[in-house]
């Protein structure tokens, strides 16, 4: 374990990485942020990044602080929730669909299946207000980036880029290979819970057709109207 | 109680202390890019350090009060006019029902910020009234303020007492007189990299700069061996080498996680001065520690509690309505 001042207000801990540590560091992150100096924990794949405020407590003595919490054994259940969202892989919504198809040399129902399959686990937001970096996809679907980013990808895409997968919450520019789209909300915005999502909740992909996207849609509206 | 945006400038937001606490969801904190000339905005009008100010962008907007108001000008200089009448920056002025406030291009720095005495009165959103990036809001946060938008601000006053005292210019030297020295702390990924280089090569800013990261320009930075970083924390003044080795340094609105490995971290009584920096002006970079940075931030602090001590003490003396 590394920790390392990088700032003036924050002290990075890296862990060897194990494709499983993101339950760890968020129990760890979650304990932290009960100190009432430390600001936030930032959660990475491998890393959790302390923000505090360097005038009330010094590097040394906040290393230490870290070191023991990570220390302790970590029986706090997170509490993380089970999401179904559905997905509509046709082409007009899952505009890079076809590049993938042809790059794995698989049937679009094939695509579908693989990435609706698996239970994703969010491991942290970012990039983007309410971005989840999902672990779990099925990896003969792995695809590298686009060569040039797109200026803007719709709200709602769901991409792949290499190795992982996620939805872009809004409309912003972006590289990942878009398969599909989603009619669901992620950024309701309260102030208990400005995303749908949260490290340490769990997702499932469920296919939907264009007029139950269209009717999804209309709901969802209706809904964060209210 | 508003004003309005009469011509919108460049790239107007508001801006408060920031979003803090919410990087875990993905949103960036955001706050003012010369968080010390915001601070010495609100000190000038008696307003807490925090209290949201209106942020300009190198071309200025056009505002129109609609009820009296007391305001301070600090950052870059806009050539502020009231009613086509020149004002100055760093001291408090005040502004009559009708009164046009007009700034024009930026000739110093970058940067420029508006205080109103009590305040901004618009509803927080995640306990903050810094404008929201990539995520889509409405009302005055939704993005860079437009012509027609209008801002409610909380107290409306004057007095009769006369204005005719501010703070020392030389408090912002650093964007009259730049220095050529940036200082900056040892990145995460410090020792990837041709360190050396990095301090020897004189940078620029490029036009490709922006709240989100300023580009830099200079010979590239070349890493020792290849390897790749899974994504994590970044913040404002972290500097990022992407792969054709030209750095980026993030900035306000830089995204809270990132995948480029990062060679530095700007101090954070420097990320005013980079700021501020204009596009093409040249820059060396120089690494100091965390302890000193620290030491730098201290009496940064102590610095800004002796002008609001100073303000402070002049507010005392003066009769408002």
């Amino acid at each position: 374990m590394l920790l390392q001042s990088i700032s003036e207000n924050a002290i990075m801990m890296t862990l060897p990485y194990t494709p499983d540590s993101s339950a760890y560091l968020i129990a760890v992150k979650q304990q932290l942020e009960n100190q009432s100096f430390i600001v936030e924990a930032v959660v990475g794949y491998r890393t959790i990044t302390v923000y505090f405020d360097p005038l009330r407590i010094s590097h040394q003595k906040m290393k230490k602080v870290i070191t023991a919490t990570s220390e302790q054994k970590q029986t706090e259940k997170i509490n993380g929730r089970l999401h179904h969202i559905p997905v509509c892989y046709d082409k007009t919504f899952g505009i890079d669909i076809a590049h993938v198809m042809k790059n794995k040399k698989l049937s679009w129902q094939k695509v579908v299946a693989l990435h609706s399959n698996p239970t994703y686990n969010v491991s942290f937001l970012g990039f983007s207000p309410g971005f989840p970096f999902l672990t779990g996809m099925d990896q003969t679907l792995a695809t590298p980036r686009k060569d040039k980013p797109r200026l803007e990808v719709p709200q709602g895409s769901v991409g792949i880029a290499g190795g992982q997968t996620g939805i872009y919450p809004s409309t912003s520019p972006g590289g990942w290979q878009i398969i599909g789209r989603t009619p669901v909300n992620l950024l309701p915005l309260a102030d208990d819970r400005p995303t749908l999502l949260a490290p340490g909740d769990q997702i499932r992909f469920y296919p939907i057709t264009k007029i139950e996207f269209e009717q999804l849609q209309k709901e969802e509206r209706i809904k964060n109207d209210n | 109680m508003t004003i309005e945006i009469i011509e919108e400038g460049l790239h107007t937001t508001i801006q408060d202390q920031g979003r803090l606490g919410y990087q875990s969801y993905g949103f960036s904190v955001s706050g003012p890019m010369d968080e010390f000339a915001a601070k010495m905005a609100n000190i000038l009008v008696n307003n807490d350090t925090d209290e949201a100010v209106i942020e300009m962008s190198f071309i200025g907007p056009t505002i129109k009060f609609h009820q009296h108001a007391i305001i301070a000008i600090t950052g870059g200089n806009m050539s502020a006019n009231l009613n086509d009448r020149p004002i100055p920056l760093a001291q408090p002025i005040q502004v009559k029902k009708d009164d046009i406030l007009q700034f024009r291009t930026v000739k110093t720095g970058g940067f420029g910020y508006m205080a109103i005495k009590g305040g901004l009165d618009i509803p927080e959103i995640l306990g903050s009234q810094s404008t929201v990036v990539r995520a889509d809001v409405e009302g005055v946060l939704r993005g860079k303020l437009a012509v027609g938008d209008t801002i409610p601000f909380s107290h409306s006053c004057h007095t009769e007492n006369q204005l005719h005292w501010g703070i020392s210019h030389s408090l912002f030297n650093y964007i009259e007189q730049p220095e050529e020295v940036i200082r900056y702390l040892e990145g995460p990924q410090y020792d990837w990299f041709d360190s050396d280089r990095f301090e020897q090569t004189g940078w620029i800013a490029s036009t490709q700069s922006n709240r989100m990261g300023y580009r830099l320009e200079g010979t590239p930075i070349k890493k020792r061996k290849d390897q790749q970083l899974l994504t994590e924390a970044t913040t404002f003044g972290s500097i990022q080498v992407p792969p054709n080795g030209q750095p980026i340094i993030l900035m306000a609105d830089g995204q809270p996680t990132g995948g480029y490995p990062k060679i530095g971290q700007v101090v954070r009584v420097d990320l005013s001065k980079v700021s501020q920096l204009r596009p093409g002006q040249p820059f060396r970079l120089q690494k100091i520690t965390a302890d000193e940075a620290i030491v730098l931030l201290k009496s940064r602090e102590r610095l800004i509690r002796t002008i609001q001590r100073f303000c402070q003490e002049k507010w005392g003396g003066i009769k408002l309505w």
